[in-house]
C-alpha cells in the first residue's frame, strides 16, 4: 500500500506530538527530581501547539475532508471536534498532575510522556477510517493507560486498578478484535467505507452480525457501559486521581468518536439493527450507574459510577442514526460532560493532599463554610452533572433526550429523565456534606493556581455554554460526519 | 416603547451577587481566623487525616433538638459587625424595593390598558436571545408579561419587599445575616423568573431555583438536625413533582410542537400537532403532578409543615405567599390545556378538596403556632386548586392574591409573638399578648378574620367565590367539603388567637418581664399586609354587586369553564351559609379556648391546658351535664369523647397514621426498592477479575441472542 | 481437504479456550496467556480469510496484532511482577481490595 509522502503533512500534529513525548522521555532520564516541573509544563505547551498545528493549513491541505494513508487516515471537521476536546482534557489533566505528583514519591517524566503518548493514540483513533489504524491507535492508547492507571506503584489499590484494567482491558480488546476478524471474513475489505459497500450488499450474512454485536461489546466495554461497566469503579478508585480524570473523559470521547465512525460510516448504511443493542445497553446503564451510584461513600467511586450513568445517557445519541437529532446531541453532550466531570474531578485533586485522603464524601463536610467558593464551584458541577439549568449539563441532556424521542424511543428517554431524578440523590449527598453538615478540624485545603486555573476554565464553560450554548451547538453541528 | 423586563429579575440577581461576594469574603475571613486559633490550640498535629479526634473548630454548638422549632435568634457565632449588617440590608431590601418600583411602573400602563380594552390587550413579551435550538423548535430566553403574569408579579414583589423589611428586624442578631438576605434575594430572582418566564423550560428553571432556595433556606440552620432533615424531606419530596413536570413538559411538546406560552392559545384554539385525549389527560396529570409537588397537595404535602423549620420570614416568603402558589400558577398558566381534558380537571378539584379538608382537620389538633399556620396554607392552596378544578381559574388566582397578603401577615405576625416571647412557639405557652404586643394582635386579627371568611376582609370575596363557583358548576359534594373546611378553618384560625392573645400569660413572670412588642421595621410591614387582608378583596367584588374586577382582567389569560347561572337569591343565601359556618367556627373556639385559668408546664398532655378551661366554659354555659359530672376530669373526659376526641382522634389519626405510616411508608418502600437495586448492582461488583470478565461473556451472550430471537 | 470453515472452526475454539482460561484460571501469568490465546485465535481467523480472499490485508493486520500484543505482554508482565512485590503472590483473587 504505497502513499504519496505528501500525505505525512495530514498527520503533523500527531508526529509533533509523538517527538515531543519521546524527547520528553530521554530528557526525563538526565533531569533532577526537582525540575520536572518543567517536563509538565513542556508537556502542557506542546498539547497547546498541536492544538495550533491542527489549525493551520498546509499548503496541499486546503479543504477538508482529507484521507490519506491508502485510506487509513482521515482529517474532517468530526476528528477535529474531537482532538480539540482530547487535547484539551489532557491539558487538564497535566495542570492537575503538577502538585499532585511532585509531592508524590514517583518520577514525573514518564508520567506526562505516558500522558502525551495516551493523547496520541487518541487523535490517531478519532482520525481513523481503517480497521487496522483504528485498532493500533487504541491499542496505543490502552497500553499507555494501563501504565498509567499502576503509576503508584506501591500503592496496592494503584496496582490493583492497572491488574484489573489490563486484564480487561486486553480480554476486551480480544473480543473486539475476533469480531474485527469476522468483519473481515464476511466484507473482504478492511476500510469503513469497503464495510459498508459490503453490508449493504448482504446484511444479513451471519459472519457479519456476529462481528457487529462483538465490536459493539468491545467498544461498550471502552465506553463503561453496562454490562460491561464493572472495570470503571475500581480503576477510577484506584488510579491517581488527574488520571482518574483523564479515563473518565479522554479516552472516553475517543471511544465515542470511533463508536460513531464504525458504526455510522460501516455498519450503519447496511443494517441499522444495532441500535437494538445500543438501546439496550443504554438503557441497562443508566440504571447500573445510577442506582450504584446511590451508596458510594468514597467519591472517585461515586464519580465513576455517575460516569458509567452518563454513558447510558450519551449511547442514546447513537439511536438517533438516519435522523439529523442524533450525532449532534451526542457532540454537545460529550463536550458538556468533560466540562463539568473534569470540574468535579479538579476538586476532588484539591482536597488530596497526599495519598488516598480527601476522597470520602466525608471529606466534603462544612467545605461551605472552610472555602465557599470552592463549594460554590462544585455545587456547579453537581448541578451540571444532574442535568439542571442553567448549566451546560441541562443542554446537553436536553439535545440528547430530545433526539431519542424523535428517533421514536420514548420510553428510552423517560428512563433517562427518571434516572437523572435518581442521580439527584447521589449528587446532592456531596451537596448535603459541603452546605449542611459541620467539617471537623482544620481545613485540609491545597490552594493551588494551577489546578484552581484548570477547575475555573471548566467552571466558565459549564456556565457560559449553559446560558449561551448556541456557539457549542453550531460548532457541534458544523463537525458531523458526512 | 422598550419595557425593560428583564431589570427586574436582574436586580435582585445583583443583591444575591453583591450579598453572596461579601458573605463569602467576610466568611473566609473568619475561618481564616479561626483555622489560625485551632493551628494555635493544636500546636502538635500537623495535616493528619484522622479527623475523627479533631473536635470542632468554630466553638461547639449546643445542640438543641426540639423537634419543629424555628430557634429564631439562635446563634452559630458572633452578631455581624454593623457596617455589614447595613451593607446586607440595603441591598437585600434595596435591589428588592426598586425591582418591585419597576415593575410596578410597567404594570399599571398595563393594567390600565387592559382594563380599557379587554379583548385587545397583548401581552408585553421581550426576548434576549435564542437559547435552545433543536430542528424547527426554538427556546428563547423571553419574558412576558399579560394578565396573570401581571397578577402574580404584583403581590411577589410588593409582598417580597414588606417581608425582606420584615428580616432585617428579625434576622438582626443572626450570624448569617448575610447569607440569608443572599438566598432570600436568590430566592426572589427565582421567582421572578417563573412568573416573567415565556414558555415552560425557563418557568422550569425558576422553579427549580425557588426549589434549591427553599431547601436551602428550611436548611438555614444547618446545625440542627431537624432542620437539615426538613430540607431533605422538602428536596425529596419536590423531585417527585419535578418528574412529573419534566414529562409534562415534553408532553406539552410533543402535543403543540413547542414550549412557548404560544400553546395556550393553540389549546384555546384546539389546535394541536398531535394528541388523543388519553394523551392530554396524561399532559395534564403528570404537569398537575408537578403542581402538587410545589405546592403541597394530597400525596406530597408532607414536606410543608416540615418546612417550618426554616427562619419566620422564609415560612412567610416561600411557604405561605408566593412560592407554593407557583403550582396553582402552573394549572392556572396552563388552563386552556385542562380544559381539553375534563378528567383532569375532575381530578384537580378532588385532589385540591381532598387536601383542604385533610389538611383543616388537621390543624385543629396542632399546638405550634406555626404548624396551624403551615396545614392552614395547604388548606388553602386545597381551595385554590379545588377553583381551577371546578373551572374556575381566576377565581383561584383571585384567592392565590388575597391569600398572600393575609397569610404573609399571619405569619409575620406569628414571627412577631415567636420573636416576643423569645422562641416560644408553643401556643399552650402564651397568652394574654393582646396588650403586651398591640400592634401585632391588631394585624393578626385582621388577617384572622380575612382567612375565616367573614364579610368584608378579602378572605371572603376569594373564598366565597370558590364555594359559589363549586356550586354553580353543580359540584355539591366539592361545596359541602369546602364549606365544611371553611367552619374548620374558622375555628382553628381563632382557637390559634384565644390561645395566643386571650386571656393571661401562661408562662412564668420571670418570662413574662421580658415580652416586648417587635421594632418598626417589623410592625410596618404587618401594617400594611393588615391593610391589604382588608381591602384586596374589593378588587374582586362577586358578581352579584356589579363587575368582578378580577376575573375580568385574567379573562384574556386564562380558560374558564362555562357553569350555569345561578339566581342572585342563591348567590345571596350561599353567602349567607358560608357567613354562618364560619361565625359557627369562631362562636365554638371563642367559647372553647378562653386562654385562662392554667399554667403551661412543658410535660403535661394537651387537654389539661386546652380542653378544660373550655370544657369548663361550655358546661357552665349549658348548664346540663355540668350537674351530672360533678368533678373536672369528668368533665374533660365528656367533652373529649362527645366532641374534642373525635376531631382530634381524625386530626391525630391524619397526621400521625396517614403522614407517618402511608407516606412515609411509600417512601420507605421506594428507597428500600432502590437500595436493593443498588445491592444488587454492587454484588455484581465483587472487586475479583474473573467475575468482572464473567459478567462480560455473559453480556456479549446476552446481546448475542438478544439479536438471534428478534 | 482443509477448508475454510475447518480454519474459522479451530480459531472459534482456539478463542473459546481462552475466553475460558480468562474466566477460570486464578493465576495473572496463565490468564496473560489465555489472552495470548485469544489474539491467536484473531490471527489464524485472518490469515484464514486473507488466503481464501487473495487479499494481504488480513496478513498485514495479522502482523500488526502480533506486534502489538509482543507490547501488551510487555506491559502485563510489569504488572505482574510490581503486584507481586507489593502482595507476594500473582494470584488475581488476592487483588481484589475494591469492590462495591
Amino acid at each position: 500500500m504505497p502513499f504519496p509522502v505528501s500525505d505525512l503533512i495530514l498527520i503533523v500534529p500527531e508526529l509533533f506530538l509523538t517527538a515531543v513525548a519521546l524527547g520528553l522521555l530521554i530528557y526525563a532520564t538526565v533531569v533532577s527530581r526537582e525540575k520536572e516541573g518543567a517536563i509538565a509544563w513542556m508537556a502542557l505547551a506542546a498539547l497547546v501547539l498541536t492544538g495550533v498545528l491542527l489549525f493551520v493549513p498546509f499548503s496541499s491541505v486546503t479543504s477538508l475532508p482529507q484521507i490519506g494513508f491508502a485510506g487509513m487516515f482521515a482529517v474532517d471537521k468530526f476528528s477535529l471536534f474531537f482532538k480539540i476536546l482530547i487535547l484539551a482534557a489532557a491539558a487538564v489533566t497535566i495542570l492537575f498532575s503538577l502538585r499532585f505528583i511532585g509531592s508524590s514519591p514517583y518520577p514525573g517524566g514518564e508520567y506526562y510522556c505516558l500522558i502525551l503518548l495516551t493523547t496520541v493514540g487518541m487523535l490517531f483513533m478519532v482520525s481513523g477510517v481503517h480497521l487496522v489504524s483504528i485498532y493500533i491507535a487504541l491499542e496505543l492508547m490502552a497500553l499507555s493507560q494501563y501504565v498509567l492507571a499502576g503509576y503508584f506503584k506501591q500503592e496496592t489499590k494503584s496496582i490493583e486498578a492497572a491488574a484489573k484494567y489490563f486484564v480487561l482491558g486486553a480480554f476486551s480488546s480480544g473480543v473486539l478484535l475476533y469480531g474485527l476478524s469476522l468483519v473481515y471474513g464476511a466484507a473482504r475489505t478492511l476500510t469503513l467505507t469497503g464495510v459498508a459497500q459490503a453490508l449493504a450488499a448482504s446484511p444479513k450474512a451471519p459472519l457479519f452480525i456476529l462481528g457487529i454485536i462483538l465490536v459493539a461489546c468491545g467498544l461498550f466495554f471502552k465506553i463503561a457501559s453496562a454490562p460491561f461497566h464493572v472495570w470503571a469503579p475500581d480503576v477510577y478508585e484506584g488510579a491517581p486521581t488527574p488520571i482518574a480524570a483523564f479515563f473518565a473523559v479522554g479516552p472516553k470521547l475517543a471511544a465515542y468518536a470511533i463508536f460513531a465512525r464504525i458504526f455510522y460510516s460501516g455498519f450503519g448504511p447496511g443494517s441499522a439493527d444495532w441500535t437494538v443493542i445500543v438501546a439496550a445497553s443504554a438503557a441497562l446503564t443508566m440504571v447500573v450507574g445510577n442506582v450504584g451510584a446511590l451508596m458510594q461513600e468514597n467519591v472517585k467511586r461515586l464519580l465513576g459510577y455517575s460516569s458509567i450513568g452518563h454513558a447510558g445517557y450519551a449511547l442514546m445519541g447513537f439511536l438517533g442514526y438516519g435522523t439529523d437529532f442524533g450525532l449532534p446531541a451526542l457532540m454537545i453532550y460529550l463536550a458538556s460532560y468533560a466540562l463539568m466531570t473534569l470540574g468535579a474531578f479538579g476538586l476532588v485533586v484539591m482536597l488530596e493532599t497526599k495519598g488516598y485522603a480527601g476522597e470520602s464524601v466525608d471529606d466534603f463536610n462544612g467545605l461551605a463554610r472552610k472555602n465557599p467558593t470552592a463549594a460554590a464551584a462544585m455545587l456547579v458541577f453537581l448541578l451540571s452533572l444532574t442535568g439542571i439549568p442553567p448549566t451546560v449539563g441541562f443542554i446537553g441532556k436536553y439535545y440528547l433526550f430530545t433526539s431519542a424521542m424523535k428517533a421514536g424511543w420514548f420510553w428510552l428517554a423517560l428512563l433517562g429523565v427518571l434516572m437523572s431524578a435518581v442521580s439527584l440523590f447521589y449528587y446532592f449527598r456531596i451537596v448535603r456534606a459541603m452546605y449542611l453538615v459541620d467539617g471537623e478540624g482544620e481545613l485540609r485545603w491545597k490552594e493551588e493556581p494551577a489546578v484552581s486555573a484548570a477547575v475555573i476554565a471548566c467552571l466558565a464553560g459549564t456556565l457560559l455554554f449553559g446560558i449561551l450554548p448556541q456557539p457549542l451547538v453550531s460548532w457541534a453541528k458544523a463537525c458531523l460526519l458526512n | 416603547m422598550n419595557y425593560p423586563i428583564w431589570l427586574i429579575p436582574a436586580l435582585p440577581l445583583l443583591g444575591f451577587l453583591l450579598n453572596g461576594l461579601a458573605s463569602l469574603l467576610y466568611g473566609a475571613a473568619q475561618a481564616q481566623k479561626r483555622g489560625e486559633e485551632w493551628r494555635k490550640a493544636h500546636p502538635d498535629e500537623g495535616h493528619g487525616h484522622d479527623h475523627g479526634s479533631h473536635e470542632a473548630a468554630h466553638g461547639a454548638h449546643d445542640s438543641h433538638d426540639a423537634h419543629g422549632h424555628d430557634h429564631g435568634h439562635h446563634d452559630t457565632g458572633p452578631m455581624l459587625p454593623w457596617a455589614l449588617r447595613l451593607f446586607h440590608g440595603v441591598v437585600g431590601v434595596g435591589t428588592v424595593g426598586l425591582a418591585t418600583v419597576l415593575s410596578f411602573g410597567i404594570l399599571v400602563p398595563y393594567a390600565k390598558s387592559v382594563m380599557s380594552n379587554v379583548e385587545g390587550a397583548r401581552p408585553i413579551v421581550e426576548t434576549l436571545y435564542h437559547w435552545i435550538q433543536v430542528g424547527g423548535l426554538s427556546i428563547d430566553i423571553a419574558f412576558r408579561i399579560d394578565a396573570l403574569s401581571a397578577l402574580m408579579l404584583s403581590f411577589v414583589t410588593f409582598v417580597g419587599t414588606l417581608i425582606h423589611l420584615y428580616s432585617v428586624g428579625y434576622m438582626q442578631a443572626e450570624a448569617g445575616y448575610g447569607r440569608f438576605f443572599a438566598y432570600l434575594n436568590l430566592f426572589m430572582f427565582s421567582m421572578l423568573m417563573l412568573v416573567l418566564a415565556n414558555n415552560l423550560p425557563m418557568l422550569f428553571i425558576g422553579w427549580e431555583g425557588v426549589g434549591l432556595c427553599s431547601y436551602l433556606l428550611i436548611g438555614y440552620y444547618y446545625d440542627k438536625d431537624f432542620a437539615a432533615a426538613a430540607g431533605k424531606k422538602a428536596f425529596v419530596t419536590n423531585r417527585v413533582g419535578d418528574f412529573g413536570m419534566v414529562l409534562g413538559i415534553f408532553g406539552i411538546l410533543a402535543l403543540f410542537g413547542t414550549t412557548d406560552f404560544s400553546f395556550v392559545d393553540m389549546a384555546r384554539q384546539q389546535q394541536m400537532a398531535s394528541g388523543t385525549p388519553l394523551g392530554v389527560y396524561a399532559v395534564c396529570a403528570l404537569l398537575f403532578l408537578g403542581a402538587c409537588g410545589k405546592s403541597a397537595q394530597v400525596p406530597l404535602y408532607v414536606w410543608l409543615p416540615d418546612a417550618m423549620a426554616g427562619p419566620t420570614p422564609v415560612s412567610a416568603l416561600i411557604h405561605a405567599a408566593t412560592m407554593v402558589t407557583a403550582g396553582v400558577y402552573l394549572v392556572a398558566r396552563c388552563s386552556a390545556v385542562f380544559l381539553l381534558a375534563p378528567d383532569a380537571l375532575t381530578l384537580v378539584a378532588w385532589v385540591g378538596a381532598g387536601t383542604a379538608i385533610l389538611a383543616a382537620s388537621i390543624g385543629l389538633a396542632q399546638n405550634d403556632i406555626k404548624k396551624v399556620l403551615a396545614y392552614s396554607t395547604v388548606s388553602q392552596l386545597g381551595y385554590m386548586f379545588l377553583a381551577c378544578g371546578v373551572g374556575a381559574f381566576a377565581i383561584g388566582m383571585f384567592h392565590v392574591f388575597t391569600h398572600a397578603f393575609f397569610k404573609a401577615c399571619l405569619f409575620l405576625g406569628s414571627g412577631s409573638v415567636i420573636h416576643a416571647l423569645h422562641h416560644e412557639q408553643d401556643m399552650r405557652a402564651m397568652g394574654g399578648l393582646a396588650k403586651k404586643t398591640p400592634a401585632t394582635h391588631l394585624t393578626m386579627l385582621v388577617s384572622a378574620l380575612a382567612i375565616a371568611g367573614i364579610v368584608p376582609f378579602a378572605g371572603f370575596f376569594s373564598k366565597d367565590q370558590i364555594l359559589g363557583s363549586a356550586f354553580a358548576g353543580g359540584h355539591y359534594i366539592l361545596f359541602a367539603v369546602g364549606l365544611v373546611t371553611a367552619g374548620m378553618t374558622a375555628f382553628y384560625m381563632f382557637r390559634l388567637y384565644r390561645m395566643t392573645f386571650s386571656g393571661t400569660y401562661r408562662g412564668t413572670p420571670e418570662q413574662e418581664s421580658h415580652i416586648h412588642e417587635s421594632p418598626l421595621t417589623m410592625t410596618v410591614p404587618l401594617w400594611i399586609l393588615g391593610a391589604g387582608s382588608v381591602l384586596t378583596g374589593f378588587l374582586g367584588l362577586p358578581e352579584v354587586f356589579g363587575k368582578n374586577l378580577m376575573v375580568e382582567f385574567l379573562s384574556p389569560s386564562v380558560g374558564k369553564m362555562h357553569a350555569h347561572e345561578v339566581s342572585h337569591a342563591t348567590e345571596y343565601l350561599l353567602m349567607a351559609v358560608s357567613l354562618a359556618v364560619a361565625g359557627a367556627g369562631i362562636f365554638l373556639a371563642f367559647k372553647w379556648y378562653t386562654g385562662q385559668d392554667a399554667k403551661f408546664t412543658p410535660g403535661a398532655a394537651p387537654e389539661d391546658i386546652i380542653a378544660s378551661p373550655a370544657a369548663h366554659a361550655f358546661f357552665e354555659k349549658t348548664g346540663t351535664l355540668g350537674k351530672v359530672v360533678a368533678n373536672k376530669w369528668n368533665v374533660d373526659e365528656g367533652i373529649e369523647a362527645l366532641v374534642l376526641s373525635p376531631f382530634r382522634k381524625i386530626g391525630t389519626f391524619l397526621w400521625r397514621g396517614f403522614d407517618a405510616l402511608f407516606i412515609d411508608g411509600l417512601v420507605n418502600a421506594s428507597a428500600f426498592m432502590v437500595e436493593l437495586t443498588g445491592d444488587l448492582v454492587r454484588f455484581f461488583t465483587t472487586g475479583n477479575v474473573r467475575n468482572y470478565a464473567l459478567t462480560f461473556v455473559l453480556g456479549v451472550l446476552g446481546f448475542t441472542l438478544y439479536i438471534w430471537m428478534r | 481437504m482443509i477448508t475454510l470453515t475447518h480454519y474459522v472452526g479451530l480459531s472459534f475454539l482456539l478463542f473459546s479456550i481462552g475466553v475460558t482460561g480468562v474466566l477460570i484460571r486464578r493465576n495473572l501469568l496463565t490468564v496473560l496467556m489465555s489472552i495470548e490465546l485469544m489474539l491467536n485465535a484473531v490471527n489464524l481467523n485472518l490469515i484464514a480469510f486473507s488466503r481464501q480472499l487473495g487479499d494481504l490485508n488480513g496478513h498485514l493486520f495479522a502482523i500488526f496484532i502480533i506486534t502489538v500484543a509482543a507490547g501488551e505482554a510487555a506491559i502485563g508482565l510489569a504488572i505482574i511482577v510490581s503486584l507481586y512485590r507489593l502482595k507476594g503472590s500473582v494470584n488475581l483473587d488476592d487483588a481484589a481490595e475494591m469492590k462495591g
